[in-house]
C-alpha cells in the first residue's frame, strides 16, 4: 500500500527509512512544523518507506498484543492521518540502496527516491546467539506484531516454552508464555536477573518472586545445542552438560542496532555497531541523520523510546534550522514484570568512584531498596527498587535534578514509621525538572501552559502531551498540577447543577448521616430551586443506592429520566424497548419461546443484544404494562436495562460443558447477578465471569470481571469496553466465593459513595488518588476501616431487592401513568413501522409523510363512495 | 381573548402527577400537561407535546427543572429544555413550541383551544 504526494521543485524532500516509533514521532514533528505554516505552502516533501507492512505502531506496549489489544489499537497513526498531511508512504518497502553522491534511495522493489535529506530510523534487531539449531521452526524472537502472532500461533500447539535472556524483554516476553498457559523457562547467561538495571541484591530477590508465579528461572546457563528433543519437540543443551527439553524458544538476549545501510554504503559506523552520530544526529555524511535505536552516540546505544524521541525532536529541529542538542538521556526505568514493581535509576550498581549505598531489604513482604549516594552524601546518584516502586518518583526527582538529600538519606527508602514520608512536594522541584521523559515536558513547560490559558489537568495533558507516552509519569504529573491550580486559587468546583453547591459524593453523604428519604427533604435543606434534569436523576440514584425504595413511589417518581419512570428505554420514535433479566444469559426452551410470542403478538423487532439477553424494540408506553405482565407471568423479571444499575453478569459455559473449563462460570455469573440486581449506581455496572484463562467472556473488559483458576477466582476491576475501553486491574487472585463476594462488596460500595454522577468505574479508577493501589488497601486491608460498613450497606440494598415491573403492574397508581393520553384510548399516530429483513423498523420522515398521504387518499376514497 | 365558550375540560386535576407530567389528546393534537409545585403554590402548563428536534411525541415524559426563574421541561430524548410558559428553547434559538392557556375550574383541567 502506498500514497504519493509529488513533490515539487522548490520543495526540500524528506526521506524517512523506517516507520518504527522513533521515525513516527519524526514524521509527527514534521507535521506539526507543517500544520503551523499551513500545509499547502508547505516547503517539504516528506516521504517515508517501511519495511513492515504496517505504519507505526507502539512497540513499548506490544505485549499487550497477548491480552487482547489489536494491531490497530496498538496503532500510533493511521494511514488516513499520513494522507490529510501529504505524507508520501509506502508500506513493505525495505531501502536496499543508497547513493550518498545522486543522493537517492532504492527500495526493495527498486524505485529510486531522491532526497534532500536522508533520515536514518531503521531501529535495531533482536539478537540471535549463533547455537546450532537456532534456525528451526518454533524458534522465535519478541520484536514485531508479526513475531507475536508467531508465537500465538507456536504456543496453540506447544506445552512448554524457554525464553533465552533474563533481561527486561526476556521476562516480559516470558510472562506472555506463562499467559497463554506454557510451562515457562528462562535461561539466562549471567548469574541474576536484569542484570543491566538491578544489582545482586535486588536480583535475587526478583528470581524469588518469578520463582513463585511458577516461572523457572535457570542462570548462568550457556546454550551450545538445540536438538530434537526426547519427551518434547527440542533439546537444549547446556555447557555443564545439564539439558531442558522445550517445544518452543524465544530468544530475547539483546538487541543490535540495525546499521546494515550505513556499513554497506561507507557511513561511519561504531566498532561494535551503530550508526555513529553527532548532537544533531547527523551522520559523517552530510545531509544524512540517524535517530532512535540504530544511532550510537558518544559511544552509547539508547534502547528506550524517550532519548529516541528527543533524537527525533532534535534532528527535525536542525532540519527546520533550529539548534537544539541532543546531549545523552537518562536510561532509569519503572516497570512492572509480571506482578512484580521494577525501578533502577542512574548508577544501580554504585560503580561511581566514592558511592555510597543505603540498602533496604524485607524478605518478609519481598522488598528490595537500594540508594546510591555520591561521595559527599549530598546528591543522589543511583537506585534499585524491586517489589515496591513507589518511591520511584521521588528518588528520580532527586536524582535528575540534582536536589540536596535530606539529613538522613536512608528515610527516603525506609517504611514510614508513623509520620508521614519526607515526600518530595511538586513545589520542591525546579522549573527545569523533567516531568514527562517521554515528551519532554518539564514543569516549566507545565507553568507556562497554565499561563497561556490551561485550566484543568487534562487542558495540560493535551496541550503538553505529558503522560500520553508511557504514562509512568501520570501520579507526578496530578501532583505539579495540583499544585499549580492551588497556588492559582483555583478551587476546582465540583457542583453538580445549579441548585445544589455539591458534588455527588457530598450529596451521597448528605442523604446517608440525614437519613433524607426524599427528594424534598435534600432541596429544602441543601439546596435551591425546584431542581433540574441533572440533580433530579442523580438524587434519585443516590436515594436509591442508599434505600432502594420503589422508585415509582410517588416522592421518587418525578425524580427519574423518562427510561426509569417507564421502566424501559426510550428510542428515536418515543417507543420503549423491553429487556428481561436473563441472568447469567442462560434460558430455558420454555422462557425462549415466550419470548418469541409476547414478540410476535406485539410485532416486536427482537434482537440479541451484547449482553447475552434479548432485546424486544417498537412496544408503545400503553402496551409496557400488558407485555411486562406476560413476562412477570411467564418467570420473568426487570432487566434494569433502562437504569444506572448492573446490567448483566456476562459468562462462557464454564467447566459444566467446556472441555477447557476449570470453574463453573455459569453458576457463578447467576449467583453474582442475583446479588447485584438492582443496585442503583452512579453509572451502569457490567460483570463477566469466565471459566478459564482463554477469557471467552471478556472479563477484562468488564468493571467487575472474574476469571476463574485452578484453586479458585481471580477478581479483575475498572475495566471497560465501549467508548473508551480500559483493560481492568487485576486486583486480587485464587479468591474463594466468599472473599470474591466480600470484595465486590467493597469495591462496588466505595465506588457508589465516592463516585461522580455518570462516572464509570474505569474513570473513577483513573481518578482516584492512590488508583489500584489504594482501593486494595482500602478493600483488601480494610485501611478505612470502612470493610464491614460497605459491607452492611450492599446487604440493605441486596435485601430490598424487588422487582420493579411487578410492583408496578400490581399498583394501580403506578399503572396508570403508562398511557399516552389521560382522556384517550387512541396510540400515538407519530409511530410508524416499516418492515425490513422481516422485521419492523421505524419509518423514517419521508416514509412517514407518504403513509400520511395514502391514509388521507384512503379516507378521502371512503368518504366519496 | 379569554371567552369562557372554547374552554373544554380535559380531564380531572387527580389525573395530573405533581411534578411531572402527562398528555392529552384534543382534535387530533397531543397537549402535554404538567403540574409543578413550587414555593407552596401549584401552576398548571400545557404546551404541544411534539419534540420538534427529536421528532417524537414525547415531551410529557421529560424532566421538569428550574433555570434561575423559569421552569422548563427538559426532552427525554436529547435533554433540550423548553420554557412551560412561553414554549421557548433554552438550548436552541430559533426553536419555540405552542404552548396553550390552562386552568382548573372546580377540580376540571381545561385548555382554551383555538377553534
Ligand atoms: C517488547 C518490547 C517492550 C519494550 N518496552 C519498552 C519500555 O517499556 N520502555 C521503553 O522506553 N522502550 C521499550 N522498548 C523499546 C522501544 O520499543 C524502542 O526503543 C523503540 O521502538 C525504538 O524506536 P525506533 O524507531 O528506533 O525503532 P523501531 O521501533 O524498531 O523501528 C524501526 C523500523 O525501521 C524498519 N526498518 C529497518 N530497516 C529498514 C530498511 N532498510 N528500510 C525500511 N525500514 C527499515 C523496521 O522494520 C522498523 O519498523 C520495548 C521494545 C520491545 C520490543
Amino acid at each position: 500500500m502506498s500514497t504519493s504526494a509529488q513533490a515539487t521543485n522548490s520543495q526540500l524532500r524528506i526521506v524517512v527509512v523506517g516507520n518504527g516509533m522513533v521515525g513516527h514521532h519524526f514524521v509527527d514533528q514534521l507535521i506539526e512544523h507543517n500544520t503551523s505554516v499551513g500545509a499547502d505552502n508547505s516547503a517539504l516533501h516528506i516521504s517515508v518507506l517501511s519495511a513492515e507492512p504496517r505504519l507505526a505502531y507502539d512497540r513499548v506496549h506490544l505485549s499487550e498484543f497477548f491480552s487482547g489489544k489489536s494491531a490497530d489499537e496498538l496503532a500510533l497513526t493511521t494511514p488516513e492521518y499520513y494522507q490529510q498531511h501529504k505524507i508520501d508512504y509506502k508500506l513493505n518497502a525495505a531501502v536496499t540502496h543508497i547513493d550518498k553522491v545522486a543522493k537517492t534511495v532504492t527500495t526493495v522493489q527498486g524505485e529510486v527516491l531522491s532526497y534532500n535529506k536522508l533520515i536514518l530510523a531503521t531501529g535495531s534487531y533482536p539478537f540471535v546467539p549463533p547455537i546450532p539449531g537456532n534456525d528451526q521452526p518454533h524458534c522465535l524472537v519478541y520484536r514485531t506484531i508479526e513475531d507475536l502472532e508467531a508465537i500465538s500461533a507456536s504456543s496453540k500447539v506447544s506445552k512448554i516454552g524457554v525464553v533465552v535472556g533474563g533481561g527486561l524483554l526476556g521476562l516480559e516476553a516470558a510472562n506472555a508464555l506463562k499467559e497463554a498457559g506454557l510451562e515457562t523457562h528462562v535461561v539466562e547467561f549471567a548469574p541474576q536477573l536484569m542484570a543491566v538495571q538491578v544489582d545482586g541484591g535486588g536480583g535475587r530477590l526478583l528470581r524469588s518472586k518469578i520463582e513463585a508465579l511458577g516461572v523457572k528461572v535457570h542462570t548462568q546457563k550457556a546454550t551450545q545445542t538445540i536438538e530434537a528433543g526426547d519427551v518434547c519437540r527440542y533439546k537444549m543443551c547446556f555447557a555443564d552438560g545439564s539439558f531442558l527439553e522445550t517445544d518452543m524458544i524465544l530468544f530475547s538476549a539483546g538487541i543490535r542496532p540495525q546499521d546494515k545501510l550505513a556499513r554497506e554504503f561507507d557511513i561511519a559506523i561504531g566498532e561494535r555497531g551503530g550508526i555513529v552520530v553527532d548532537n544533531h544526529c547527523q551522520t559523517n555524511i552530510d545531509d544524512i541523520y540517524a535517530i532512535g535505536e540504530c544511532a550510537l552516540w558518544n559511544n552509547f546505544i539508547f534502547g528506550l523510546v524517550a532519548p529516541g524521541y528527543t533524537m527525533a525532536r532534535v534532528a527535525a529541529a536542525h532540519i527546520l534550522g533550529g539548534d537544539q542538542t541532543f546531549l545523552g538521556a537518562d536510561m532509569s526505568t519503572k516497570l512492572k514484570l509480571m506482578g512484580v514493581e521494577v525501578g533502577s535509576i542512574g548508577d544501580a550498581h554504585a560503580k561511581t568512584a566514592g558511592a555510597l549505598c543505603y540498602t533496604y531489604e524485607n524478605q518478609a513482604s519481598a522488598v528490595y531498596k537500594k540508594m546510591v549516594v555520591d561521595s559527599s552524601k549530598k546528591k543522589l546518584i543511583g537506585a534499585v527498587l524491586v517489589g515496591d516502586t513507589s518511591d520511584y518518583d521521588t528518588l528520580l526527582q532527586y536524582a535528575l535534578n540534582g536536589i540536596d538529600l535530606p539529613e538522613h538519606p536512608e528515610a527516603l527508602i525506609l517504611p514510614a514509621s508513623g509520620g508521614a514520608k519526607p515526600g518530595l512536594g511538586a513545589d520542591a522541584l525546579p522549573a527545569t525538572a523533567t516531568i514527562c521523559s517521554c515528551h519532554n515536558v518539564s514543569k516549566g513547560d507545565i507553568i507556562a501552559a497554565f499561563d497561556g490559558g490551561a485550566c484543568s489537568l487534562s487542558d495540560i495533558k493535551s496541550c503538553t502531551k505529558a503522560s500520553s507516552g508511557c504514562g509512568g509519569c501520570s501520579a507526578l504529573l496530578k501532583s505539579v498540577c495540583d499544585a499549580e491550580l492551588s497556588k492559582r486559587g483555583v478551587e476546582v468546583k465540583k457542583d453538580i447543577c445549579e441548585h445544589f453547591a455539591y458534588s455527588r459524593q457530598e450529596l451521597f453523604h448528605l442523604v446517608k448521616v440525614g437519613k433524607l428519604q426524599t427528594f424534598d427533604e435534600l432541596l429544602t435543606k441543601h439546596g435551591k430551586g425546584l431542581g433540574c434534569e441533572v440533580c433530579k436523576p442523580a438524587a434519585a440514584n443516590i436515594l436509591a443506592s442508599v434505600w432502594n425504595e420503589f422508585i415509582l413511589k410517588p416522592d421518587h417518581v418525578s425524580l427519574q429520566d423518562t427510561n426509569d419512570t417507564y421502566l424501559g428505554n426510550m428510542q428515536k420514535d418515543g417507543t420503549y424497548s423491553i429487556i428481561p433479566r436473563i441472568a447469567g444469559g442462560e434460558i430455558t426452551p420454555d422462557k425462549l419461546i415466550v419470548l418469541g410470542q409476547v414478540g410476535k403478538k406485539y410485532n416486536l423487532y427482537t434482537k440479541i443484544t451484547g449482553g447475552q439477553r434479548i432485546d424486544l424494540f417498537g412496544a408503545r408506553v400503553d402496551q409496557l404494562p400488558e407485555i411486562w405482565k406476560i413476562l412477570i407471568d411467564a418467570g420473568f423479571e426487570t432487566g434494569h436495562a433502562y437504569a444506572k444499575s448492573l446490567r448483566t453478569v456476562k459468562s462462557c459455559v464454564g467447566s459444566t460443558w467446556c472441555r477447557y473449563g476449570v470453574q463453573d462460570s455459569v453458576g457463578q455469573a447467576i449467583e453474582l447477578e442475583n446479588r447485584y440486581k438492582g443496585l442503583r449506581s452512579p453509572h451502569k455496572l457490567k460483570f463477566a465471569v469466565s471459566g478459564c484463562t482463554r477469557e471467552c467472556a471478556e472479563a477484562q473488559s468488564k468493571d467487575i470481571g472474574i476469571i476463574a483458576t485452578e484453586n479458585g477466582w481471580n477478581l479483575y476491576v475498572c475495566g471497560n469496553g465501549g467508548m473508551k475501553p480500559r483493560h481492568a486491574d487485576l486486583f486480587a487472585t485464587d479468591l474463594d466465593t466468599e472473599t470474591l463476594v466480600k470484595y465486590i462488596d467493597r469495591v462496588l460500595m466505595f465506588y457508589v459513595r465516592t463516585a461522580d454522577r455518570l462516572q464509570r468505574t474505569s474513570v473513577w479508577m483513573e481518578n482516584l488518588e492512590g488508583g489500584l493501589e489504594y482501593l486494595k488497601q482500602v478493600v483488601i486491608e480494610d485501611s478505612l476501616g470502612l470493610g464491614a460498613e460497605l459491607e452492611s450497606q450492599m446487604q440493605v440494598v441486596v435485601d430490598a431487592y424487588q422487582c420493579e415491573w411487578k410492583t408496578a403492574i400490581e399498583n394501580e397508581e403506578s399503572r396508570k401513568r403508562f398511557r399516552q393520553f389521560v382522556n384517550s384510548d387512541k396510540a400515538d399516530t407519530n409511530i410508524v413501522f416499516v418492515e425490513e429483513r422481516q422485521q419492523i423498523r421505524p419509518a423514517t420522515p419521508e416514509e412517514k409523510a407518504s403513509f400520511t398521504q395514502q391514509q388521507q387518499a384512503k379516507r378521502i376514497a371512503v368518504e366519496l363512495v | 381573548m379569554t371567552n369562557s365558550t372554547n374552554w373544554i375540560t380535559v380531564c380531572q386535576e387527580s389525573d395530573l402527577v405533581a411534578n411531572s407530567g402527562v398528555c392529552a389528546l384534543i382534535n387530533e393534537q397531543q397537549i402535554a400537561l404538567f403540574k409543578v409545585k413550587n414555593a407552596g403554590q401549584e401552576q398548571l402548563f400545557a404546551i404541544s407535546n411534539w419534540d420538534p428536534i427529536g421528532e417524537a411525541n414525547v415531551l410529557y415524559r421529560g424532566l421538569l427543572c428550574s433555570v434561575g426563574d423559569t421552569v422548563a421541561v427538559a426532552s427525554p430524548l436529547y435533554k433540550q429544555r423548553f420554557c412551560l410558559s412561553s414554549g421557548t428553547c433554552l438550548d436552541s434559538d430559533d426553536v419555540t413550541i405552542k404552548v396553550y392557556p390552562i386552568r382548573l375550574e372546580n377540580q376540571a383541567v381545561q385548555l382554551q383551544v383555538s377553534q
